[in-house]
């Protein structure tokens, strides 16, 4: 039988429709689409894709048993290491790893490994709210106390793995919502925050406890919570202070950030205000710079927030965006203006205070640089300006400063980021930490990989004390 | 939730209010700020803690209304819940044995800097308070400013009650009687801060101010709360909130405190998110 070359599509909101709303925009595999697309799956015997994993699923055995419709033989074979797939499924760059390796792509399209993980995992979900998934086995409760610092995604897999082990795990969470970069970073239309609720729920279920508007570092010290009992602490604190260019204009009114931006708007519900109390600007003409997933979500955040225009600025040419080739599709299709190869020099406001202008200089691609991207020149005399009423700086952040600042004899590396070694141990002993802050930003999939090799290793810490 | 153990007013549209919060008072020092998020559909603003008491696990919040989250926090009612409250943020003010200090609360201000002259005593200072009011019916805390203090200094814009005219007409006196001033800490309004700084800056005057600027996190993510120190970006709830007055750039600050007054809420005159 011949195999499909193309892959299912999956459905999605149409774009004149999507881009006044916040709703979710891929829609999902039916049971029947899903079906299809896992029956395109070779079952090859090297499975590259493993490789490709960040967390090594074994997804040739999920798509096998989702297949012959076990799907709870795929959800505990996708469970086995990777705690959020309904996350995961969503916001991991399929196209850059697992897919990327796909022996399919020889032939034609890759398998939709990330699609087919949502409709599992989605199915799972649903199973689970409504009481239908089998509980999970009753593990031997440890007296031990761990403390998760940090409820984002590297936070919440330590603390499931943990739980799961039978730790007694409190998270601490310095916002007054649970889910970290989860909440306040990604958009609704992206990953719909009542899927991460859920499964903060779920979490709590399985004997988790967190505690919000406690920012360690502050409140409490590392120091004190081992103090307090707490026998190992997790630290996964994630991003901090946002990156700017250092140009003229930059703290012009209605310049953002991108972490203010999207906080303002995904974690305060800005694009509910005034029935919220949290205003944002809703800027008619707006100017995101940058090339990632957060430029990507800021534009098109800026989009459904009434903009007429968004200009994406970027220095290098669309193939050195760090921004997820589907992002870029989903921001291009939606009508994102691509400003590449142009770098902006400064901001101009008026006397009132706010940003009227940006100047920029267009660029050109020189030699490569120490990330092998070719780094981008700018071409002498060749500014001009672009009238805005917005802008949104999407340059990337340092990690969060706090712990780092207020911890004494944890090693720090030159950009802020916590020296860790492959298992997340610190310089302290009993102190491990995983994601952005250690890694300086990455994705979620990275972070919930070293929460859970974290969690390994402090059960092996907290085993060997006995 | 966080438990308002009292509250009362303490002139036209001023509050105090006394949360119960053991984990805040447990590290409060004075110069560092709550978050405060009176409902679930709240938005996130900085307050300046007032008082806090370590033995009884309260912090103090003194503040006016301004806009929408202060409006509802000043109608709540003892026995009432702030949906959220995170501290203590910031760094606390340095103090150390200057000798002589000059601390300066405007208004509202007057409440963060009845612990900073009570630290500044506590470290063996000489603490003159200059403490400025529109008018007599917003005095308050005269007393426990006179407890912690050598010599107290009261304004009103109006003359209503202690001397005429305004904290820096006050300081000007100080200065002018040749007695040796050896550190300024001003709180209050920008603009008073700001006039504080142009005093002081030609005499020489080390001034410290406590910015109050914009914030949503409050906790070193998202940038809204940047200033611009010595033609630097700075964080006021990471770098700050106390910086070096002469190397602050208030008209900044001012105009950045403006950026949501389009956006006005029902309360009078209210803009969103200031302290």
């Amino acid at each position: 039988m011949a195999v499909d070359k193309k892959a299912v599509p999956m459905r999605e909101q149409p774009v004149h429709e999507r881009i006044r709303n916040f709703n979710e925009v891929p829609l999902g595999y039916s049971e029947e689409e899903a079906l299809r697309e896992a029956s395109r799956c070779m079952q090859c015997s090297k499975k590259p894709c493993v490789d490709g994993c960040p967390v090594h699923i074994d997804i040739p055995a999920f798509i096998k048993a989702l297949r012959e419709k076990d799907f709870q033989k795929g959800i505990d074979i996708l469970h086995a290491n990777d705690s959020l797939p309904c996350i995961t499924g969503r916001v991991c760059p399929q196209e850059e790893q697992c897919q990327a390796v796909c022996v399919m792509k020889k032939m034609g399209d890759p398998i939709s490994i990330g699609r087919l993980e949502r409709f599992l995992a989605d199915r799972d979900m649903q199973n689970r709210v409504q009481g239908k998934a089998p509980r999970p086995p009753a593990v031997a409760k440890k007296n031990k106390k761990v403390a998760v610092v940090g409820s984002g995604p590297a936070g919440v897999t330590c603390a499931a793995e943990l739980a799961k082990k039978g730790y007694a795990v409190t998270v601490f969470e310095g916002y007054h919502k649970l889910g970290g970069v989860l909440v306040y970073g990604i958009p609704e239309f992206r990953l719909p925050k009542a899927i991460v609720e859920t499964e903060i729920r779920l979490l709590e279920e399985l004997g988790v406890t967190f505690v919000t508007n406690a920012l360690i570092g502050r409140a409490m010290t590392i120091e004190e919570l081992m103090k307090d009992g707490y026998a190992a602490v997790f630290v996964g604190a994630g991003a901090g202070l946002p990156n700017f260019m250092g140009i003229p204009g930059e703290n012009l009114n209605g310049v953002y950030s991108a972490n203010e931006f999207l906080t303002r708007v995904n974690l305060m519900k800005a694009y509910l205000f005034p029935d919220y109390d949290t205003p944002v600007k809703r800027g008619k003409n707006v100017a995101v710079v940058g090339g990632g997933n957060v430029a990507m979500d800021s534009a098109r955040t800026a989009l459904r927030l009434g903009a007429d225009r968004v200009f994406l600025i970027y220095r290098r040419s669309e193939k050195e965006m760090p921004a997820r080739a589907e992002e870029i599709e989903r921001a291009r299709e939606e009508g994102i203006d691509f400003r590449l190869l142009t770098n902006p020099v400064r901001y101009i406001g008026g006397s009132d205070g706010f940003v009227k202008q940006v100047e920029c200089v267009k660029m050109e691609l020189g030699a490569p640089d120490a990330s092998g991207r070719r780094s981008p020149v700018p071409v002498p005399g060749s500014e001009f300006t672009i009238d805005i009423d917005e802008a949104i700086v999407a340059i990337g952040n340092t990690p969060n400063p706090i712990i780092p600042r207020t911890t004494p004899g944890l090693k720090i590396k030159k950009r802020g980021e916590i020296e860790a070694d492959d298992d997340g141990r610190t310089s302290i002993p009993g102190v491990f930490a995983g994601g952005d802050i250690v890694t300086g930003a990455a994705t979620v999939i990275t972070a919930m990989g070293a929460g859970r090799k974290s969690a390994q290793a402090i059960d092996n810490y907290l085993t060997a004390q006995k | 939730m966080f438990k308002i153990l009292d509250t009362y007013e303490l002139g036209p549209r001023m509050h105090y209010v006394l949360m119960d919060a053991p984990l805040i008072a447990r590290k409060a020092q004075a110069g560092q700020f709550v978050i405060v998020r009176v409902s679930e559909k709240g938005e996130r603003i900085p307050l300046t803690i007032a008082d806090y008491d370590r033995a009884q696990g309260t912090v103090t919040l003194v503040f006016q209304e301004a806009g929408k989250t202060t409006c509802a926090l000043g109608a709540m009612k003892k026995g009432d819940s702030l949906h959220d409250l995170l501290g203590p943020q910031g760094n606390p003010t340095e103090t150390e044995k200057f000798g002589h200090a000059v601390v300066i609360g405007g208004g509202i201000g007057v409440a963060p800097v009845y612990p900073l002259a009570r630290a500044l005593k506590e470290k063996g200072n000489k603490v003159t308070s200059i403490i400025g009011y529109r008018s007599k019916e917003h005095i308050f805390w005269e007393d426990k400013m006179r407890a912690v203090s050598d010599q107290l200094i009261i304004a009103t814009n109006d003359g209503s009650y202690g001397r005429k005219g305004f904290v820096t007409d006050m300081l000007k006196g100080l200065m002018d009687s040749n007695e040796k001033v050896d550190i300024v800490f001003a709180i209050g309004p920008a603009v008073m801060m700001k006039a504080v700084c142009d005093m002081t800056k030609p005499a020489g005057i080390k001034t410290i101010v406590s910015l109050n600027s914009l914030m949503v996190c409050g906790m070193g993510m998202c940038g809204a709360c940047r200033v611009s120190v010595g033609e630097k970006t700075k964080f006021t709830c990471m770098d700050g909130p106390d910086f070096d007055g002469h190397q602050v750039d208030f008209a900044l600050l001012m105009k950045r405190l403006e950026t949501y007054k389009s956006e006005e809420c029902s309360c009078q005159g209210g803009v969103h998110g200031g302290r």
